[in-house]
């Protein structure tokens, strides 16, 4: 291996006049996060809403519903991107198609970016609802019918509320995805953190110090995120349904 | 204590080690080996790209050939095999550390910066950064593109430049970044942007190909120059030396004008289109007096 290693690189400025690299890719890392956090909260918005009307009882609802799931479940995450961006705005009234294209930059990339993700990762979710209402037993939904409870409330009341609790844990990893999926949105020219990197090693060519460095701060967020979610999961958790890491077994 | 002398020997035998193997260097490698790695790109037209048979063709894939038949000659092995490796600007760098390929030859443009990490044997083109623009539009200078929305490809020498310009120019551009050319370009094709600013070479290749060539313009202003060369492992003195009087005898025995014809001036494949460049003011000067300088004001 022939290679001229400069951790110092990180500590020189960059050549757009913003500061250091390291100050660079933490830039990258806060659009990573806006991109992220912004399409997370309307994915589990829209993926709860979806993933519950899944389970309705009414049959062209459900219908429906699957058809969107899988709609933006089985199309690659970049070629959704390049639809939203560079297809949708054509189809759209010439004005408005006009409107989106001259939006000043970084929205023209970024409403587009979150959208996209936010779509995508909310099609997870909703199945990750739909199997968490599905795991309960059938005796819930019967005993909150049987104490008068409309199906809305029954829905609100008693399934969503466990349900929730249950698929707590693979929510989590579906944010994780979400944070690392982010990195897509570079393909439309948001400069998110994977993005800075690339333009990084390109001006100094060093290029294993932009990615460690990248690969790093990618490590350290999600890590963080998994450890405020375990908190999360512990406090929430259903005794006897789902035990937490050492947890005293009962009968033991 | 144990693990940090421990780790502190490996540092050390790791850093020693460095030193060793650039003696044996790219020629003892090819000699070993009976063969030579040229690394190459997919799209960098007409530099080096795929033709219609998924071969490695181009500009600098000529020069790379005339080069191996210089260190055939060198190590008096007639029989060196010829390997390539597709690479990206993104690989380039790691791929010609671990000694994966021994030459790279594209469009990558040699600076002071990047000479940190690799060598480059003699400049093969010269290219200056300008825009592209539709006609209709009447765009031509550097000024014209006040309040204008400009595209340029992420990770550009291109994108550095026009920033910088931007600011001390005051010209309150925005300034967009496409993740690769056909994205930028489409940017313009669609509406997105006004202008997109890129070495001239290939914006005249991508207009040339494009659906309507005849609505877009190349500007007259030029915001910089670009030598490119052709990579290879830093420090290997002996080496550079051979790619280097290659390079030299291509340019001095006049083969150049050849290989420069048969890929700026005639149709090339896989479309057949003609891009039409004659050979510009700095790069005669290169074939006239041959440099490696990653300097642009060299090639003033």
């Amino acid at each position: 291996m022939k290679y001229n290693w400069n951790w110092g690189i990180l500590l020189d400025l960059e050549p757009g006049g913003s500061g250091v690299y390291l100050q660079y890719l933490l830039v990258g890392l806060g659009w990573t996060l806006t991109v992220a956090l912004a399409a997370w909260v309307i994915a589990l918005m829209l993926g709860a809403l979806i993933g519950t009307l899944r389970t309705a009882p009414n049959r062209w609802l459900s219908r429906l519903c699957t058809a969107y799931v899988e709609l933006f479940r089985n199309i690659p995450l970049l070629v959704q991107m390049f639809l939203w961006y560079f297809v949708l705005p054509e189809l759209l009234p010439r004005a408005l198609g006009d409107w989106i294209k001259q939006l000043p930059p970084p929205w023209g990339s970024y409403v587009p970016a979150v959208l996209c993700l936010a779509l995508y990762t909310s099609v997870r979710v909703a199945e990750q609802v739909r199997a968490g209402i599905q795991s309960l037993p059938r005796g819930q939904m019967m005993a909150g019918t049987a104490m008068g409870l409309t199906l809305p409330q029954t829905y609100r009341y008693v399934v969503l509320p466990m349900t929730f609790r249950i698929i707590l844990p693979p929510l989590t990893s579906e944010f994780l995805n979400c944070i690392k999926n982010s990195s897509v949105a570079l393909t439309i020219g948001v400069m998110e953190l994977t993005a800075r990197a690339r333009a990084m090693q390109e001006f100094s060519f060093q290029v294993f110090e932009a990615f460690t460095a990248a690969t790093l701060i990618y490590l350290a967020t999600n890590i963080l995120v998994v450890f405020a979610m375990r908190v999360v999961e512990r406090k929430v958790r259903v005794p006897g349904y789902i035990s937490a890491g050492g947890a005293p077994q009962a009968g033991h | 204590m144990t693990l940090v002398r421990l780790a502190l020997a490996l540092l050390a035998s790791a850093t020693l080690a460095a030193p060793a193997l650039a003696q044996d260097g790219t020629l003892k490698k090819i000699k070993d080996s009976g063969s030579i790695t040229i690394g190459h790109r997919d799209a960098s037209i007409p530099f080096s790209y795929y033709d219609d048979k998924q071969q490695p063709v181009g500009y600098a894939m000529d020069l790379c050939h005339r080069i191996v038949d210089a260190v055939r000659a060198e190590l008096k092995m007639p029989k060196i095999d010829i390997k390539y490796q597709l690479v990206t600007s993104a690989n380039r760098i790691p791929l010609m550390a671990n000694g994966t390929i021994d030459l790279e030859c594209g469009s990558t443009t040699n600076n002071l910066d990047r000479q940190k990490q690799v060598w480059f044997t003699i400049t093969h083109f010269v290219t200056a950064n300008r825009y592209m623009a539709k006609k209709s539009a009447k765009l031509r200078t550097l000024e014209d593109l006040k309040g204008k929305t400009v595209v340029s490809t992420a990770g550009t020498t291109n994108i550095k430049q026009i920033t910088e310009l931007n600011v001390q120019k005051n010209l309150g551009a925005s300034i967009l970044s496409a993740n690769g050319h056909p994205e930028a370009f489409l940017m313009v094709e669609t509406g997105r942007a006004a202008a997109f600013v890129m070495d001239d070479i290939l914006l005249y290749s991508l207009v040339a190909t494009s659906k309507s060539p005849g609505d877009y313009a190349i500007s007259t202003d030029a915001l910089s120059v670009e030598p490119y060369g052709i990579m290879v492992r830093k420090d290997d003195v002996a080496f550079k030396k051979v790619v280097d009087a290659a390079m030299v005898n291509t340019y001095k025995s006049g083969a150049i004008n050849g290989i420069y014809s048969k890929w700026f001036l005639s149709p090339v494949p896989p479309k057949g289109i003609n891009l039409n460049v004659p050979m510009g003011e700095a790069f005669k000067k290169v074939v006239a007096s041959p440099t490696d300088s990653g300097d642009p004001a060299a090639y003033k």
